[in-house]
């Protein structure tokens, strides 16, 4: 049997003191992806972001291995006057690895590796951010709206990607809303809201 | 750590890094002192020590509140606490990151304006000293006080408030330790609350700054 990479195990996530989700329970194992999706403001973000361990989920158990998990947001964290080669080769010493270059190859960042990250659109900015996910080797990949501002030829780029990953033993969850071509099952958060919301719970706002 | 160390010493020499601007705001605040109390020669030496420390603390102030605040706009603070590297490692990296840009060289400068407000000459010694000693204390009290603010707008005008406060036992040390020697007396009690002051904020603050970071990304 192999040994699921996370577990949830009836999470609950809290967000401005309103219970957003409850009962959350999953198992990722190695090679599955899991696609997150539900209406807007129905905690998406909240749930990925306790995964990722910016925030202690209210209720339940939380289980990864130390360092497993590489979280990817909706701002992608590069400095504009570094370069994308000095961007990528900061995550990648911070994450204890070397090659830049595999990463870069995979987004084809390599015609761009000398140029300010300031002076790249939106979606070359992106590419650099999927890249640093390559660069930090962890097997889990948390990812939020990772397709945003892509086009369809960098969206294949990164559908790749993703497969190579599982395929090398690595596990996705990913908040998207388009179709990005893989097998993978979806966990609807809606089915997680919380029978009655404690709106009156003002004081926890402030824990 | 030395990664994040490179990285933001990296930052702080390219374009809008802000390396030089502390100093050059000591600079303009030593030379302003003259004009503002006058040419006297005794009244500038009388004032020198406790004007090139409050010098020193504001140039220091200047560039706290980019400290953690543009990592935190450009979502790095994130990606840097879900990093294997433990955040309090990370605050120590960022604050001597911070001391070598601004702390270091307030404190080569000093003794060049010292001679502006015509310091006596068995003080140089222990103005550099004082600063050696109390700029690290600065950086990491400001690391703390940055990190309070981090998701605030405007948290720089709060950082001052909430940071000066905090100064004030260093810069009574500190600016007493140069007063004692301009006068000939000895300094070494007074260096040594300020080295002690530097000690206990650098086991203490980052510890405390880290938690005050995990709890404003929440």
């Amino acid at each position: 049997m192999t040994t699921p990479l996370l577990t949830l195990d009836t999470v609950a996530c809290t967000r401005g003191g309103v219970v957003l989700l409850e009962n959350v329970s999953l198992n990722l194992l190695p090679g599955e992806a899991r696609i997150v999706q539900g209406p807007n403001g129905s905690g998406k973000t909240t749930l990925l972001r306790t995964i990722a361990g910016l925030q202690p989920p209210s209720a339940g158990k939380l289980q990864a291995e130390d360092g497993a998990i590489a979280y990817a947001a909706h701002a992608d964290g590069l400095k504009g006057t570094l370069t994308v080669a000095e961007n990528l080769a900061f995550w990648a010493s911070l994450f204890g690895t070397e090659d830049i270059e595999t990463a870069m190859s995979a987004y084809s960042l390599l015609d761009l590796r000398n140029r300010h990250a300031g002076a790249l659109s939106a979606g070359q900015k992106r590419r650099v951010g999927l890249a640093r996910l390559l660069v930090t080797a962890c097997p889990v990949w948390v990812l939020d709206e990772p397709t945003v501002s892509l086009d369809a030829a960098s969206v294949e780029l990164f559908a790749d990607a993703i497969r190579q990953h599982l395929g090398r033993g690595g596990a996705a969850l990913i908040a998207t809303h388009i179709d990005l071509g893989l097998k993978a099952q979806v966990l609807d958060v809606a089915a997680f809201r919380p029978a009655h919301r404690s709106d009156g719970a003002f004081d926890e706002a402030f824990l | 750590m030395i990664a994040v160390l490179k990285r933001d010493l990296q930052l702080a020499i390219r374009a809008g890094g802000g390396f030089g601007l502390a100093l050059a705001f000591f600079l303009i605040v030593v030379v302003l002192i003259p004009f503002g109390v006058g040419p006297e020669r005794e009244v500038l030496a009388r004032i020198a020590p406790g004007a090139l420390w409050v010098g020193a603390l504001l140039a220091c102030l200047l560039s706290l509140d980019r400290l953690f605040a543009t990592d935190f706009e450009d979502g790095s603070l994130d990606l840097l606490a879900t990093a294997p590297l433990p955040l309090e490692a990370v605050i120590y990296a960022k604050a001597l990151a911070h001391w070598i840009s601004t702390g270091l060289p307030l404190t080569l400068a000093a003794p060049v304006l010292g001679i502006l407000l015509n310091l006596p000459g068995e003080a140089y010694m222990v103005l550099v000293v004082s600063l050696a000693f109390g700029t690290p204390a600065l950086s990491v009290i400001g690391a703390f006080g940055a990190a309070l603010t981090v998701g605030l707008k405007r948290g720089g005008l709060l950082l001052s408030i909430l940071v000066l406060p905090l100064y004030m036992p260093t810069l009574i040390f500190g600016a007493d330790a140069v007063g004692r020697a301009a006068a000939g007396q000895g300094a070494t009690t007074p260096l040594m609350f300020v080295a002690l002051i530097t000690l206990g904020s650098l086991a203490v603050l980052p510890f405390a700054a880290a938690a005050a970071i995990r709890v404003n990304l929440r």
